[in-house]
């Protein structure tokens, strides 16, 4: 389990990013950071491996205040998955997977065993072991950088707009992975988009988050759906538009529901 | 030519003289350079400073660097060692900026997800940033090889033994071949740690070949027709 208690984070030039956040994210479920941008989602992410430290208020982990625990340590504990991979260019893919394994003193042979058996988990052909990742599509520098993520079998997982930079098909096929390795993994995962159709799909909790760094409303989908907690929210979300505004129609006795536009979405099952 | 044929003896030994005089000026400036150019990235109120001091040594005349240089080292005018020094200085300034900006080429990202994997500073500065900035280091290399090995040659003047004493000697006994000899001999020997610094780039660097881009270009067109 991953708290935030009242934390705030002011840079030095005067810029408040985060502003008094109180959170709970749970554990082995997914909680989804969304907010444009200026809101301050991937400044909290990062206070959890301490790549930003808050200026007040504490982050724990399990209890633990991540400000006593060695910064390395705490990093090679955490997996981390970020915008364009952030693959390191001039180590082959294997190299790359195998990084946090090799800094912990992990015996070469049995980091590269893993590194394959990631590979194939995260759908990766073994036979691109070998390419530098500038060799790679850009998707499949994004299975690398989550196959890394997983090197050292991290209770967290943290995901930095990890499908950003992809095209669009692309990026629906590494959300359906994604789906499928937690379901079969169950890790912590905090994941940060600017996309609510991206967080209404992966998330088991969603933080909502508006400029300035303040949350507006932390809850499941549906939840958020259903009970927006204020105007903000609802049109973020945007419950009262597009292809969210469903209402029912009855065409030759069967109910179709159609979206504002008028488009079909689909049928109600009886 | 018949000069030549003559005198081969002596210009292979003064071309090894000249490898001993400058090649170990490249190695001395570049194993200074990199720390210095470090500083420079990594401390932004240090640039300024560094990079213009560093470079303000490439405004001082070679003779009167070699000249000035034994009263402060001790050792005399014509000590081989004492142009190695000079050189070294040569080379730090022309390298020094190059290194600074080779530090600052490394991507951002790159280095923040290093650092995001649990990398130390140092592990981080000898496993990700020195050699990501190792293709733009190269690249000032080479510039410095060039210019040592042809500076060399003024320590002739001061009666320090180089492939430029065949220009000296040349001048004084007036044999125009003896002179076209230690030119071109000069660039050859200026091309040859030319080709063996790129090869050895290429080795140390497998990653930065410039093919690498062509096959991810290639890759992706491949993926364009299996996705349609």
């Amino acid at each position: 389990m991953i708290e935030f208690r009242r934390v705030t984070k002011q840079f030095p030039d005067g810029t408040v990013a985060v502003e008094n956040v109180d959170i709970v994210i749970p554990p082995r479920k997914t909680t989804v950071l969304v907010g444009s941008s200026g809101s301050g989602k991937t400044t909290l992410l990062r206070m959890i491996n301490r790549m930003v430290d808050p200026s007040g208020g504490q982050v724990l982990i399990d209890g633990t205040d991540v400000a006593t625990v060695d910064p390395v340590q705490l990093r090679r504990g955490i997996g981390y998955v970020m915008q364009n991979s952030g693959l390191l260019p001039h180590r082959t893919v294997i190299d790359n997977v195998a990084t946090v394994p090799l800094l912990r003193g992990t015996a070469k042979r049995q980091a590269y065993d893993r590194a394959l058996e990631l590979m194939d988990t995260v759908g990766l052909d073994r036979s691109l072991a070998d390419r530098y990742p500038s060799q790679l599509s850009g998707g499949q520098q994004q299975r690398v950088g989550v196959a890394r993520g997983l090197a050292v079998d991290p209770n967290i997982l943290l995901m930095d707009e990890p499908f950003g930079a992809v095209d669009p098909i692309v990026r629906a096929e590494l959300q359906q992975e994604l789906l499928r390795l937690q379901g079969e993994l169950g890790k912590t995962v905090v994941f940060v988009t600017h996309d609510i159709d991206e967080a209404f799909l992966l998330g088991d909790q969603v933080v909502i988050m508006q400029r300035g760094g303040k949350i507006s409303q932390a809850a499941s989908p549906t939840e958020i759906l259903a009970r927006p907690a204020d105007a903000f929210v609802a049109d973020f979300v945007g419950a009262d538009r597009g292809k969210r505004a469903l209402h029912l129609t009855d065409v030759d006795g069967r109910r179709v529901v159609v979206d504002s536009d008028g488009r079909p979405a689909g049928v109600l099952a009886p | 030519m018949n000069w030549l044929w003559s005198n081969l003896d002596l210009v292979g030994e003064l071309m090894l003289v000249h490898l001993a005089l400058s090649v170990p000026a490249i190695i001395l400036s570049f194993v200074a350079s990199v720390p210095i150019g470090w500083l420079a990235h990594r401390y932004r109120w240090s640039r300024g400073v560094l990079l213009s001091l560093c470079g303000l040594l490439y405004a001082i005349p070679s003779l009167a660097l070699f000249v000035a240089l034994p009263p402060i080292t001790g050792l005399s005018l014509r000590s081989p060692l004492n142009l190695v020094i000079a050189l070294t200085l040569y080379g730090i300034a022309v390298l020094v900026r190059t290194a600074a900006d080779a530090f600052d080429s490394v991507e951002p990202d790159v280095r923040q997800s290093a650092t995001a994997m649990g990398y130390s500073s140092t592990g981080r500065f000898w496993g990700v940033d020195l050699p990501l900035a190792g293709p733009v280091l190269v690249s000032g290399l080479r510039v410095v090889i060039v210019s040592t090995v042809s500076l060399a040659t003024v320590g002739a003047v001061i009666g320090v033994q180089s492939l430029g004493s065949l220009f000296t000697d040349g001048f004084q006994r007036g044999i125009q071949a003896e002179i076209f000899t230690g030119i071109v001999a000069t660039i050859v020997l200026a091309l040859a740690l030319d080709w063996a610094c790129v090869r050895i780039g290429r080795l140390l660097m497998p990653w930065s070949r410039p093919d690498a881009a062509h096959r991810r270009r290639s890759i992706e067109r491949v993926e364009r027709v299996d996705a349609a």
